[in-house]
Order: structure tokens, then sequence, then C-alpha cells
């Protein structure tokens, strides 16, 4: 098996939860030209949720429902107590303002659910499947993680291309006042936005829960490559923020495999620059010809 | 009585010499307060002044000319290595060539980021230098033998000059340092913000097409803001390095980066003494709540969290009620006073609230 095979396919599925969480950050920056610096602390939220009601007795399909279920009410809430209020301030406040929900959620997850590191159960087998003879380093759980990503990114682009509510929705992003005008609810289509981005960053959550442990702050990081893959794909674009995801899911594996993972994020930090020195707003972004 | 008023007038007119003024003042009653309270408190206060230098250098970039900046933790581990190596194996530099070896280092790296930055706005220069925060500590992490790895490298620290006297407690020494280089900082700071450079600065962030219009370069303007901002960044990481003793990458992590932007946003965007103001809240907000949290007997779970959990409570009604930051805040209740009692404004006497230029009201 060659070293550049079993790469790829951890990228691919590392490269899949960043897309959501990438995803995710640019549903918000589309709806509310806010980046949801609290996105990843809200997944680890909902994902210690989920575990809670594993731990008392449900079946995974259960926790992972609750995840999803509570992931979408409390994107909803966060839009509705805490950010609608500063929809007119400078939009550095609103980056404070998130970064203080990411501490308080750090903060009330361990005082609400204890403070010991947990694991967190695969929904299957995490064990390569057999290929003929040679097992290959993709199990069944990879291939779950792969599908239901891409599951709700299909669901959400028929959600946003093919119905009424979609097209409002955008609409309302696009610009509030003419939508105001023509009679959508701008405020609800915000709201619903958050909620879905929600619910898609707390499937990244109790996705990649099962590899790395679950403890308060275990999705900081992910946070910070689904951000970096969102600016990468360009932060106005659905697909770029897909593509800049699994772009990140590919580049810090082969950059760990081949050079160490110490090197990891600046690989990462090098493909940005270098990206970005080129495409000032990213890979997928409209350019727009800036006077200066 | 009316000449004396004339020669003041003169003398405290000038830019220059009221902030010179105002800069000997902070360092008498720094200089009084360091010499009343014990150790303990004299550590936390070089914090603060630390942090104020860090957080004055990225509120003239993020306030006063508009890029944000989510990486200039990286900056200052920047500024700490290079103080860390200078005094690796215990080669007694004086403190003074060390900072300035910090600065003139991170300034040179800041070249480069600048250049980049410029180049990139809003949530793309934010993504970018977010990169930077996590990615500079893994190459300390990952070249053991220059940087140390996990364990980092230990800082000898300064000791105080004879002239002291034997039992002059270090920890005031190192408060005194840090106290007369925040000073400097703001000094100089102050100077060039209301100064050519500083119009340009508020000109690019407010509208680039304006600016090149007006004659001014502004991607030139950006890297000047960046280096200025990186080598402020520098002094601070090499004064922190002296605070904690040990230079290692555990503490340059995205928190520290995140910490500084809360302290220019909490303190006041815009405005060298909302720095100062952000500074106080960053290290003493903690210090209460970890107290107030001790006081009440609750399960260690609780306990070790509760800081975390007001503090972050803290910055989102802070946003919610005073948009403008505690400088913001206090202008607006001057502003009434003045209002109220029909004071004439300008004059000598505001003090610190002169030397900012108005929030901005985007």
């Amino acid at each position: 098996m060659s070293r550049f095979f079993v790469l790829t396919l951890n990228g691919v599925t590392q490269g899949a939860i960043y897309a959501a969480m990438a995803l995710a950050l640019v549903m918000i920056w589309r709806a509310t030209k806010v980046i949801n610096f609290a996105q990843g602390a809200m997944a680890m939220f909902t994902t210690y949720l989920a575990v809670f009601a594993i731990e008392h007795g449900t079946p995974y399909w259960v926790g992972f429902l609750v995840a999803l279920v509570s992931g979408l009410l409390l994107g909803a809430i966060v839009e509705r107590v805490i950010v609608r209020p500063v929809e007119s301030a400078p939009a550095l406040n609103v980056v404070i303002l998130t970064l203080g929900l990411l501490l308080f959620l750090e903060a009330l997850a361990p005082m609400a659910f204890g403070g010991q590191i947990r694991s967190f159960p695969p929904a299957f087998s995490i064990v390569g499947l057999r290929l003929g003879t040679s097992q290959v380093p993709f199990s069944p759980f990879d291939l779950f993680t792969l599908g239901s990503v891409v599951a709700v990114m299909l669901l959400l682009l028929v959600l946003f291309q093919k119905t009424d509510l979609g097209l409002r929705m955008r609409a309302s992003a696009f610009n509030p006042e003419v939508s105001r005008l023509l009679g959508i609810r701008v405020g609800r289509m915000l709201t619903l936005g958050w909620a879905l981005a929600s619910l898609v960053g707390a499937l990244a959550g109790v996705l990649i829960a099962p590899s790395l442990l679950l403890y308060p702050t275990f999705m900081d990081d992910v946070l910070v490559f689904g951000f970096t893959g969102a600016v990468l794909g360009g932060l106005d674009s659905a697909v770029g923020a897909v593509v800049g995801g699994l772009l990140m899911g590919f580049a810090l594996t082969y950059v760990g495999g081949y050079f160490g993972s110490d090197l990891e994020t600046v690989g990462a930090l090098v493909i940005l620059i270098a990206v970005l020195m080129v495409r000032p707003s990213g890979l997928f972004s409209v350019q727009r010809v800036r006077q200066v | 009585m009316v000449a004396v008023q004339s020669r003041l007038d003169r003398l405290v007119r000038p830019t220059f010499g009221r902030h010179l003024l105002f800069a000997l003042a902070a360092a008498v009653v720094l200089l009084l307060l360091s010499s009343q309270i014990g150790a303990y408190d004299d550590y936390n206060l070089t914090a603060v002044a630390i942090f104020a230098v860090a957080a004055a250098g990225l509120n003239l970039l993020t306030g006063l000319n508009g890029q944000l900046s989510l990486g200039h933790g990286a900056l200052m581990a920047i500024g700490a290595y290079t103080a860390s190596l200078l005094l690796k194996d215990h080669h007694q530099f004086p403190v003074i060539v060390v900072l300035l070896a910090a600065v003139l280092s991170t300034g040179v790296i800041g070249i480069g980021f600048g250049y980049a930055a410029a180049r990139l706005r809003g949530p793309y220069l934010a993504g970018a230098t977010l990169t930077l925060a996590v990615a500079i500590p893994q190459v300390a992490t990952r070249y053991k033998s220059i940087f140390g790895g996990e364990s980092g490298l230990t800082v000898a620290p300064s000791s105080p000059p004879d002239w002291l006297g034997a039992d002059f407690p270090p920890e005031r020494w190192l408060a005194w340092i840090a106290f007369a280089a925040a000073i400097v900082t703001m000094v100089l700071l102050a100077n060039l913000l209301r100064g050519a450079p500083g119009r340009a600065f508020k000109a690019v962030r407010d509208n680039e097409a304006a600016a090149a219009l007006a004659g001014i370069n502004v991607a030139r303007t950006q890297v000047l803001a960046f280096v200025v901002s990186a080598a402020c960044a520098g002094l601070a990481g090499a004064l922190l390095a002296y605070w904690t003793g040990v230079t290692a990458p555990a503490g340059f992590t995205l928190a520290l980066s995140l910490q500084l932007i809360t302290a220019i946003v909490i303190g006041g965007l815009g405005s060298l003494a909302g720095a100062v103001w952000g500074s106080l809240v960053l290290v003493f907000v903690p210090l209460l709540t970890s107290g107030m949290a001790s006081r009440l007997s609750l399960p260690s779970s609780v306990a070790d969290n509760l800081p975390l959990a007001i503090y972050g409570c803290i910055l989102v009604i802070a946003m919610l009620v005073a948009p403008h930051g505690i400088q913001g805040a206090l202008r607006r209740i001057l502003a009434y006073g003045r209002a109220r009692w029909g004071n004439t404004p300008g004059g000598g006497q505001k003090g610190v609230v002169d030397w900012d230029d108005p929030a901005p009201d985007t």
C-alpha cells in the first residue's frame, strides 16, 4: 500500500470534517457577515450533550439526533439572543462577542458534564475495510463520516436552490432591505440560517469526536482549520468552503505524513498565504475589482 | 497669574510636550505605587504593562489602520524567543539591548508579514493571521536544538542594579522595566499618531480610494502600520520572557492572540488609553473572578471553570452594553458632563482623553 494512497484516504475523511466546519462558517458569513468563532465551541457543547445521552443508556443514534437537534436550537438561540442586538455594531464587536461565547461554553461544558476527558463511541467499526486480501486504512466509520457530510451538503444544496424557503433565505442574505420590502421575514431567515449552520457544525463535532477525545477545547483546531479552509475557498462561496475544507484535509495529512506532524500547521500557513497572495479573496470568490 | 498661565500653555500646547508631561506624571505615579504595594501586585502590574504595550501596538493596526490581526501572539513569540536566545547561556546582556534586539527582529519579520497583509482585507486577513498564530509556536516545537522544543528556553532574570540596595525586590525591578517600556512606547506611539503617519493610518482605514486620491501610498502605509505594531508586540514578547522566566510554545497559544484583540475592543478601539484599560481588564478581571470562585465552596469542576465562564459572560455583556469599549463609555460620560455643566471643551485638562481620536463610528 503506497504511503500516498494511505494519506489520501486519511485526507479525504479529515477534509470532509473541515469542509463541514467551513460550510457552517460560510453559511453564517453569507447570512449575517459574521465570523462565528464560537462555532467550534457550540459543536463541542452539542457533542457533550450527545455523549451525555449515550452515557445515560440511549442508543448511538439517539445521541446523534440529540447533537443535531441541539445544534439547530443552539444556533437559533445564539442568533436571536446574542447576535441580533449587535446587528449594526462594528464588525469587530461581533467577533469579540463570539469569542466571549466560546470562552463561556468551554467553561460551561466541564461545569455541566464534569471535567474528565471522555471517549466518544463511533457509529460503526473503525477497523479498516478489507479489499480482497489487503486491508485498506478506510473504515466503515470513515465511510459514514464522508457519506453523512455529503448527504448534508446535498440536502442544503436542494434547500437553497430548489425550495421557496431557500430562495427567501438567499434573498435575505443578498439584500435584507429589498427582501423586507418584498414581505420576507428577514429576521426569521437569519435565525434559520444560523440554526442550519450550527447543525452542520454539530455534525462535524459528532463525526470527529471518536478520533479525537472529547474535552472542552477539542474543537478548537477543527475550527481553525475549517476557517482556514473557508478563507482558502473564498468566504462567499459554499462550493469554495467544501473545496477549501477538503484541500486543508489533504494538505495537513500530506505535510504531516511526509514532513512530520509538527509542521502540519506551518504547511497550512504556507499554502494559505501562497493562495491568498495570488487570489486575495480565496479560490472561488467572484473577484471584485478594488480601486486601490 | 496670566503670565504663568500662558507660559504653562506654551509648555503644554505642543503635542510632544504634553505627552512628555503626561508620561512623567504616569512614571511618578507608577513609581510611588510600585513601592507601596507588595511583590504579588508588582508582578500583576508588570503583566498589565506588558499587555498594554502589545495591545497599544495592535490597536494602532486594528483600531486605527483597520487591519484585523488575530496573530499578534505569534509576533510576541518572535520577540520572546529573540530575547530568550540572547539570554540562553546566561549571557548577561543589558536589558535595554535585549529589548531593542527583540523590537528589531520582530520589526524586520513584520515587514514580510506586512507586505502579505497589505494585500488582504477583513476576514481574509483574519484567517491568514489566525493561521500564523497557530503555526509559529509549532516552529519552536519542531526545531528543538535552537528553540528548546516543548519545554522551551529558560530566561536569565535581570537582577536589580547595585545602587538600589541588596534587598531590592526583583519583582519591583521588573515592574519598573515594564513601566518604562510601556511609557516610552506610549509616548512614541502618541506622537506617531498625532503626526502625518497617524493621519495616513486613519485615512486608509476609513476609505482607501480617498486616501490614495489624497496622495497617500496605501500599501506602504499599511506595511508601516504592521511593522510598528509588530515591533510593539516584539517588545511585549521580550518583556513577557523576563516576566515568565521561561519561553515555551505553550505560552503563545491562540488564546494569547485572542486576549489581545479582546483587550483593545473592551478597552476601546483606536485609542492608546483603551489599550491600557483593556490590559487592566485582562489581568485583573480573571484574578477577581477566581478570587470570588474560590471563596464560594463549590465542587472543583465548577470552581475551576467559573472564572472563565464569568469572563466569557463579561465579554458578551460588555459588547452588548458598551460597544465602544471602556474608553468610549468614558468619553460619553465626559461629553455628557460637559454638556450638562457647561464646561468649555478643550484645554490641557483632558489628559489621557486628548491622546486619542474619537472612536470609529462605523
